[in-house]
């Protein structure tokens, strides 16, 4: 199948568009399943995190 | 090699204009929202495509495409194992697993950085510092490997010696890294990806199309299972479509456990404890947005792994059919139907006779492997008749068993000139935006982790912005070191497998612990990252041979042998990923057992959701 004769190769082969199929169908099913707020510590947690990143 | 490496006026074009929108794009960013934090803050989201492709930008560089590529073009398509993990791990694992238990961690504990996540999860200063360091010493080595790909790019395609390229790379990188392009532009990530996905699809479907579609490309790198170079076939190379040969206790099995431990498991798993990526996940706003990106990052990891796997790997198709004719003088008939021929390689001299071309390591004729297209009558030096047979062989012959160079090589010479600009600018995005994470974590493992931490008469000290500047100067400087002086096989992959390994046998069992288990302790979690630290160095030192037997050490010990264990094959071959982590996660559930669990009180506050 495909040229490829060692069954290991082809499975590699398959499977990487395998996960990638499986990752998009994840993201199409979840796409509004989880919860989406920012809470006050979020806030205190980025605004703390802008600081660091700006000192450098 | 390619007889059209230069620099011209289209690459120069090219590659100003790359670096303006690029300068441009970070500019906007700097004046706005740029980071991820600059989203939070604002309560607003980044587009999931903007997170995927800069965690996936971060995640991916010049040691993947170029590095990694080139292995898969020594050792063939069992590469693709890697890009199976490196979705199926690094994305579905790290995204749906590790991914939000960490956004939670952090946020409840304060903590910005991999080491400082550690430490206050295990309440131990130690932690930190000890993870710190591991960083600030080790990265450089992860960030060399980065740069000789950029730079043995560079040199191929424009005609340029390594050191000169090194060169060139290191102020494009000082440039890049420390005035501003270090913080976090995610624009400039996005547009960098962006590139990255553009050169790739156009580099795969030029390479499946100039063979002749997917199966006939295939098929044809299958039938050049017998020109397999001899030393590789020693070690159990089978072919380029072939996995290399299993099994246990003789050399012949020796390459499959350096692809499967050392290549496929280092990095695959090594990936889930890369403190670069790690924090990633803290800057994303919630568990709905990191879902979002599981779509979009595993098809851009899919195009950024595969694709050099694959090209790679068809590159010694592609040259044994349209590779510059080589010439030689016919040593063994491997396959008269195929006319397959070993032959001793020639090169024509000035008056027009053969001499032979010597391997610069044994001085003997070097010999390869041909598909043979033409016979004549030649005369040697000597003035002796010979049977000169001319062909091509595949991409490893071409470039002198060099892995590094098989992607360069093709890209200059299988691709329009024009390409190379455009690949050029593409691995540029990839390092630039790898190497600024890496950059920015040396700075802040120096600056946060060590020097703040690192008590003074008991009391920790103030931020210091001179000792993390200072710090990533000192990074680069190391990691440029490097990059000049060590130049061996496979270099790039082996320096990110070293790494990724270390980080993994060092930090994920006690990074899991942390996400997971109420009853890990600090002991435990201390006891296992020195356990997986020393375990790695200890194997890296003594037992692998390649690394071992590079360092040095080894042979001062056992009088001249390139590992302890050199008379129990495949020791020697196994990486330390496979006894450091499991000796690690073991010492982990010991201690820990052992050990006073940490205060309720504690865990509360890394845990308030399971209350």
């Amino acid at each position: 199948m495909l040229g490829l004769d060692d069954p290991f190769v082809l499975a590699a082969y398959l499977g990487i568009i395998a996960l990638a199929v499986l990752s998009i169908l994840y993201g199409l099913i979840r796409r509004n399943a989880a919860r989406d707020e920012i809470t006050e510590e979020d806030r205190q947690w980025a605004l703390e995190e802008k600081k660091v990143d700006d000192e450098i | 090699m390619p007889d059209h490496a230069s620099v011209g006026w289209i690459d120069i074009i090219v590659i100003l204009a790359y670096l303006s929108i690029t300068a441009y794009l970070g500019w906007l960013g700097y004046r706005g929202t740029r980071s991820a934090a600059d989203f939070l803050i604002g309560g607003r989201s980044a587009h999931p495509i903007i997170m995927a492709v800069s965690y996936g930008a971060t995640f991916i560089s010049t040691a993947a495409i170029v590095g990694f590529g080139g292995v898969a073009g020594l050792f063939g398509m069992s590469l693709l194992w890697l890009t199976f993990l490196n979705i199926g791990v690094g994305i579905l694992i790290a995204f749906i697993v590790l991914g939000e238990p960490t956004r939670r961690l952090g946020h409840h504990l304060g903590a910005h950085t991999f080491p400082e996540l550690l430490g206050l999860r295990y309440q131990s200063r130690a932690i930190q510092i000890f993870a710190g360091a591991l960083i600030f010493l080790f990265m450089p080595l992860y960030a060399a490997a980065v740069m000789t790909g950029g730079s043995v790019f560079a040199a191929t395609q424009f005609g340029l010696d390594f050191e000169v390229a090194l060169l060139i790379f290191a102020l494009i990188t000082a440039a890049y890294v420390i005035p501003g392009g270090i913080k976090a532009v995610m624009y400039t990530d996005t547009f960098q990806g962006l590139v990255m996905v553009l050169a790739m699809l156009f580099l795969l479907v030029f390479t499946y199309s100039s063979l002749g579609g997917v199966t006939e490309a295939h098929r044809a790198l299958a039938e050049m299972q017998d020109m397999v170079p001899a030393p590789l076939a020693q070690i159990g190379h089978q072919g380029w479509t072939r996995m290399p040969a299993f099994g246990w206790g003789a050399p012949r099995y020796d390459l499959w456990w350096t692809v499967i431990t050392a290549i496929i498991l280092g990095v695959g798993i090594g990936v889930l404890a890369q403190p670069q990526l790690v924090v990633r996940f803290m800057t994303v706003r919630s568990r709905r947005e990191l879902d979002r990106a599981v779509p979009i990052g595993a098809v851009f990891i899919l195009l950024m792994t595969g694709t050099p796997f694959l090209v790679g790997s068809l590159a010694n198709a592609w040259f044994a059919q349209h590779g510059p004719p080589l010439h030689g003088k016919l040593v063994q008939v491997l396959d008269p139907e195929k006319d397959h021929a070993l032959v001793e390689l020639m090169q024509k001299t000035d008056s027009g006779a053969w001499s032979a071309i010597l391997n610069p390591k044994t001085q003997t004729p070097a010999t390869a492997a041909l598909i043979v297209t033409e016979r004549q009558e030649s005369e040697d030096v000597q003035g002796s008749r010979l049977e000169l047979v001319g062909g091509r062989s595949s991409v490893v012959t071409y470039v002198k068993g060099d892995a590094d160079k098989i992607i360069p090589t093709f890209i200059a010479t299988a691709l329009p000139h024009w390409f190379g600009a455009i690949f050029f600018l593409a691995l540029l995005a990839a390092a630039m935006s790898t190497l600024s994470s890496q950059f920015h974590t040396i700075g802040t493992a120096a600056g946060r982790d060590l020097y703040e931490r690192i008590a003074v008469k008991g009391q920790p000290r103030e931020p210091s912005i001179r000792v993390m500047r200072l710090a990533i100067l000192v990074g680069l400087f190391i990691a440029v070191t490097i990059s000049y002086s060590v130049r061996q096989e496979y270099v790039i992959a082996r320096f990110t497998a070293i790494f990724f390994g270390l980080c993994a046998a060092s930090f994920l069992p006690a990074y899991l612990g942390g996400l997971f288990s109420r009853r890990v302790t600090k002991a435990g979690a201390l006891a296992s990252m020195t356990v997986g630290l020393l375990v790695s160095l200890f194997w890296l030192l003594l037992v692998k041979s390649k690394e071992a037997g590079a360092i040095g050490l080894v042979q001062l010990v056992t009088g001249g042998k390139t590992s302890i264990l050199a008379d129990h094959p495949n020791w020697p071959a196994v990486d330390p990923i496979v006894i450091a982590l499991p000796a690690a996660f073991l010492t982990l559930i010991l201690v820990s057992a052992f050990t006073r669990p940490p205060d309720e009180e504690h865990l509360q506050r890394c845990f308030p959701e399971t209350r």
